[in-house]
């Protein structure tokens, strides 16, 4: 079990920025960390979304265990036709299975929205958490730096900066992150500020605790719960931004497979084959869920005032 | 409260446009059938024009539809046949065919009762072939004489005005061509060949701003990002007259959104409707939709310019992949019947007069096995992959791409041919232009005129305006031109032919298939035809 | 405080200055513009080199920027490539996606903080899971899948609303429009609302306020909600601006003519005058909107303090 679950919990940690940084304080951090892990052992939710999202992970690993196909293997024959023997998705418009698409297209979802999440995250988290924590000219420089890239609608930019250097993952993945980091920021920031006024560590600063204790002991831990919900929503959302991308025609593409590609093209034909955009969709849907819930648990356990 | 809040805009509206034609722009919206446009005004699909409404400038859709209502050129072309017939012209003559005399019908007005005179023809063609204008269009007028002083390759110009047209008396002018050009005269319905009124000259940006022509309809008013107004023109004495009390032209964002608004009823004309949609038309529409062969042909291009696929023997390896390509299921499916395999580098809608049934004879075949032999014996593919590179902004061309891709796959094994999408036209058209494709790309070609020479000569002589492959070849070349000098038109036609064998030979090009022409129309709406070009005929709709 | 605006006013310069030259120097990387100008035909020398003089391409790129910023501050935006100027283009433009964005950010707002309270008053029970799944599942469908499938059931099969906005886009037109365009923002603010409440429920001061025998509703609008309001409303103030430049999918679904329609038609002709003097403006609002959002904080939080 614990090894089971174990994947998730570190994929899902570091976006709270702290983790590395974590490390060297070990001794004093570690009561935290182990005080959220038994709270989450418990956590059915936790269980159930860690479950789930092993599952998506293994599977976009290894779509091969549960999809024996080719997604490239495509008959026109067989174009729109709805479920068959051997083809329980029906086909789509190319006349390529859909249960094997949407199984491939679980690699390159997951990869654009967990990695473009853990990169917004890490960045955002970082810079707008010392913006908020030192104040001052650190606070005014990363934050303008934040507005530039704020400034620009995420949809425009992605229109002009994927014309540019083409759609491949990293480009994609490169480009959420760039646009994604401030909007993290902003939130982390903002936390930092509320939390900094906070009694408890007033009185902290008050007994001369020193930046970096401060920091790691009071003001992260309290400051982390609005950054993974915002973060878990992101990914869900970067993962649907990935298909709008597909749909201005400046996303992922072949021979690429991803659900955002699949529900782009299926987007126009789901009156006469709605299945095409069913199930990508769906798993889509899944996917977003099974994060939402492991980002709630996370929280949860992180939230010491709810001990 | 629906519709008092849309009766005060209406009357907004009216303030701006004429009372007559005004009301076109509201209308309920659940109100099924009875689209917008009262009293026989027709509300037609449209999208802002991407340049000035000069003739000589236009060269896309939009503004070409105003221009065809507004203006009537020395000829016209039939909705039907696509044969140019004469318009504005008593007479076009020649005897050697370098040199003709134009004669112009007499007492022609334009819609502010200027009348329609040798001068403005000849101003018009002047203003359209001078450099210092910058009209988009002035190639078009490459074939008169004097034009290299009007418009030199660089630099400024050294004349005014083309020394081959002349002004013979008030009603007659003559033209005189650099060679010989037997089809001359069946260019001449063409926008770019317009003529304009003298306020064109001696008010440019009113004009500009309110377009003033000799056609079927007038402008009324022209809101940008709204639509055009046009009602008939008093003036008009043409064939063409209008049937109806108008056309409101509305503009949308785009076409899939313009479908949803003419199937909901809010209006009457929609041409060219989305690939996405035409599984549905034909119920959607209970029948009022139209698809019918067009003068348009589908190409992939090869970069010839790249010396991998220039070789002695890469000839074979075209050939070999227009025979990977399934014609037939790509346009049954993906393409929902609205394309027709192509058998030649022209179109149907020429029928005899240069359209050939069995020009590709068996490379428009489907035929893998034969195809991949072929490959092989040219050295196989340049690098073992193939790009088709596309622009990904507009049109279905994802669809057919990554289709063409998957039957060359089944041949060549997966993973050998993928899409290569560019996120704009215009960096697509950049790329092409400056010669810097790799692999193979998508090329298509819309008819300015019904003729074969508009299918043959700019697309694949040497210098041709839009050889985007660079193909050469002189015996091509020289047969062109043989056969643009051929006054009897069987036998250009057969010269002309003889030039696209070359085209099977080298296959510089592959041609996959004809568009067809699409339209769907509301159900008090009459009428509906399409001419050669795509667009609808206007004038002709009736409207209950 | 007038200093503290003064001082963020001037940090305005360098942001305004580094998103414009961003999205221009990407707009200018994506190539030529000229050729498109000539559709499926080769570029005329003359004629192509006239064009680029009249639109200053011809010149080095800082000079072209240089002389376009000149421009603005005289009031002039450049001309389209359709020979409209800029000006106009954004004057007709930017009345209508004033009217789409304040809508949208009404119903996310409104929605949003509704939803959001009533589900972190109620964690865990029956209304609470009904919310997040209903966020869930709008944060899962991509907007255009969103788009198009509202619009062909409400509009075309139920014909209960007109499928597209006539122009001028009357406000009742907007209401479906403005739905879809706030959909993904109105899931975030529901969760961070939610999430807030039910943070500050625990929080002392709530305890406080009930022990002392307030009644409820004066619990929860004046302590509990407008504490909690603080991320909500960071949220909000940096997505006004983004509804209004990200509305390109929303706004070409629903046949409206505003800015993030006239943005990817600029994109996609490569038209710098265009997009940038949008971009200027989109900026300006952005970063007003920003300044608003921490002013209000003083507001909401009496503990913060600007100097």
């Amino acid at each position: 079990m614990p090894e089971l679950t174990k994947t998730p919990v570190e994929t899902e940690v570091p976006e709270t920025g702290a983790l590395a940084a974590a490390e060297p304080v070990r001794e004093k951090a570690r009561s935290l960390w182990q005080d959220a892990w038994r709270d989450l052992r418990r956590n059915p939710v936790f269980i159930i979304s860690g479950l789930l999202i092993t599952f998506l992970v293994v599977i976009a690993i290894w779509p091969g265990l549960i999809a024996s196909g080719d997604p490239g293997d495509c008959d026109l024959a067989h174009s729109l036709q709805g479920s068959a023997a051997g083809h329980p998705f029906g086909f789509d418009q190319q006349g390529c299975d859909v249960y094997t698409r949407t199984v491939f297209g679980a690699r390159a979802s997951i990869t654009v929205g967990v990695l473009a999440t853990l990169g917004s995250a890490v960045l955002g988290g970082v810079l707008g958490g010392l913006a908020g924590f030192f104040g001052g000219w650190w606070d005014t420089l990363l934050s303008r730096l934040a507005d530039v890239f704020f400034g620009i609608p995420i949809l425009l930019g992605g229109l002009v900066f994927l014309s540019l250097v083409g759609g491949s993952l990293w480009s994609v993945i490169t480009f959420i992150v760039l646009l994604g980091w401030p909007q993290v920021a902003r939130i982390a920031r903002g936390a930092v500020v509320t939390v900094k006024q906070q009694d408890y560590v007033q009185a902290a600063r008050a007994l001369g605790a020193g930046s970096t204790r401060m920091m790691l002991r009071h003001v992260l831990p309290n400051a982390v719960a609005p950054v993974i919900v915002v973060s878990t929503i992101a990914l869900g959302t970067y993962i649907s931004l990935e298909a709008t991308l597909s749909f201005l025609g400046v996303g992922l593409r072949p021979p690429t497979v991803s659900w955002g590609i699949d529900i782009s093209s299926a987007s126009s034909s789901f009156r006469n084959a709605p299945h095409m955009l069913l199930y990508p969709a769906g798993a889509l849907s899944i996917t977003v869920l099974a994060f939402i819930l492991l980002g709630d648990a996370v929280r949860d356990a992180l939230d010491p005032k709810l001990r | 409260m629906r519709g008092a809040t849309q009766a005060k805009w209406v009357m907004a509206a009216a303030a701006v446009a004429l009372a007559a034609t005004a009301c076109g722009s509201g209308g309920g919206g659940s109100s099924s059938g009875s689209a917008s446009g009262g009293g026989g005004v027709v509300t037609a699909f449209w999208g802002d024009p991407q340049t000035t409404l000069e003739p000589a400038n236009v060269n896309e859709v939009n503004g070409g539809k105003v221009l065809d209502m507004i203006f009537q050129g020395l000829q016209e072309y039939d909705a039907k046949t696509g044969k140019a017939r004469l318009a504005a012209a008593e007479s076009i003559t020649t005897t050697d065919a370098q040199n003709y005399t134009i004669k112009l019908k007499s007492g022609l007005k334009f819609s502010d009762g200027e009348p329609v005179n040798a001068a403005s023809f000849v101003d018009a063609w002047n203003y359209g072939a001078l450099s210092t204008n910058a009209q988009l269009n002035s190639s078009f007028f490459g074939y008169i004489e004097g034009y290299d002083k009007v418009h030199p390759d660089a630099g400024k110009p050294s004349a005014k005005t083309m020394s081959g047209l002349k002004k013979v008396d008030d009603l007659t002018f003559t033209v005189k061509l650099t060679q010989k050009f037997s089809t001359f005269p069946d260019t001449l319905g063409y926008s770019a060949y317009y003529p304009v009124p003298a306020k064109f000259f001696t008010d440019h940006a009113a004009w500009v701003k309110n377009p003033v022509g000799n056609g079927t309809y007038k402008i009324t008013s022209w809101t940008k990002g709204q639509g055009m107004s046009l009602v008939p023109n008093p003036e008009y004495q043409g064939d063409m007259k209008a049937q109806n009390k108008g056309v409101d032209l509305k503009v949308y964002t785009s076409d899939e959104t313009a479908y949803q608004d003419l199937v909901a009823g809010n209006l009457d004309v929609m041409d060219q409707l989305p690939a996405t949609q035409t599984n549905n038309a034909q119920s959607d529409l209970q029948g009022r939709y139209i698809n019918q062969p067009a003068g348009i042909v589908q190409t992939v291009s090869f970069p010839l310019y790249k010396k991998d696929w220039n070789t002695a023997q890469a000839a074979k390896v075209r050939q070999g992949l227009s025979m990977l390509i399934d014609r037939p299921s790509i346009t049954k499916t993906v393409l929902a019947g609205t394309y027709t395999p192509a058998t030649d580098w022209t179109s149907p809608v020429l029928g005899e007069a240069g359209y050939s049934k069995d020009m590709l004879g068996e490379f428009g075949t489907y035929d893998p096995a034969k195809g991949k032999q072929l490959i092989e014996e040219g050295g196989g593919i340049p690098g073992g992959k193939l790009t088709i590179s596309y622009n990904a902004d507009r049109g279905n061309h994802k669809l057919w791409v990554d289709a063409v891709c998957n039957t060359i796959n089944k041949a060549l094994g997966g993973g050998t041919c993928v899409g290569n999408p560019v996120g704009t036209f215009a960096s697509f058209r950049d790329q092409v232009t400056s010669k810097q494709m790799t692999g193979l790309f998508r090329t298509g070609w819309q008819m300015d005129y019904p003729t074969v020479q508009d299918f043959l000569e700019p697309l694949y002589t040497t210098n041709g305006s839009s050889n985007d492959g660079k193909w050469s070849n002189k015996e091509f070349d020289k047969l062109v031109g043989e056969a643009n000098a051929e006054t009897d038109s069987a036998k250009a036609v057969a010269t002309y032919q003889q030039a696209e064998k070359l085209l099977v030979q080298e296959m510089p090009v592959i041609p996959l298939w004809y568009q067809n022409a699409t339209a769907g129309y509301g159900a008090n709406i009459g009428n509906v035809q399409l001419n050669p070009f795509s667009v609808p005929v206007y004038s002709q709709i009736t409207k209950k | 405080m007038g200093r503290y605006v003064l001082r963020r006013l001037l940090q305005m310069i360098p942001v305004f200055i580094g998103t414009t030259l961003l999205i221009f120097l990407m707009v200018h990387a994506l190539g030529d513009p000229i050729a498109a100008r000539f559709g499926d035909k080769a570029p005329d020398p003359v004629v192509a080199a006239q064009i680029r003089a009249e639109f200053n391409l011809d010149k080095p790129l800082w000079l072209q920027y240089v002389l376009y910023f000149k421009g603005i501050f005289t009031g002039d935006f450049g001309t389209a490539f359709t020979g409209e100027p800029v000006i106009d283009l954004m004057a007709r433009s930017w009345p209508v996606t004033l009217k789409l964005g304040l809508t949208a950010f009404v119903i996310e707002a409104v929605v949003g903080i509704a939803l959001g309270l009533v589900s972190g008053l109620r964690r865990g029970r029956l209304t609470d899971t009904v919310a997040m799944a209903f966020t869930l599942i709008v944060i899962s469908i991509p907007v255009f899948v969103l788009g198009f499938t509202l619009q062909y059931l409400l509009g075309v099969k139920w014909a209960v609303i007109r499928p597209t906005v006539s122009y001028g886009a009357p406000l009742n037109e907007l209401i479906l429009p403005g739905l879809v365009l706030a959909s993904v923002s109105l899931a975030y603010v529901t969760r961070l609302t939610r999430t807030s409440v039910a943070e500050n429920l625990r929080a002392d001061y709530v305890r406080t306020a009930v022990a002392k025998g307030l009644p409820r509703r004066r619990v929860v609008t004046q302590h509990l909600l407008r504490n909690s309001l603080i991320p909500v409303v960071t949220f909000l103030g940096t997505d006004l601006g983004a509804l209004m430049g990200g509305a390109l999918v929303t706004e070409t679904i629903f046949n409206i003519q505003g800015v993030g329609y006239n943005l990817m038609q600029g994109v996609r002709r490569q038209e710098s005058a265009t997009v940038v003097g949008f971009v200027t403006v989109l900026v300006i609002v952005y970063l007003v909107a920003n300044l608003l959002v921490d002013l209000l904080y003083a507001v909401l939080d009496p503990r913060i303090r600007y100097a």
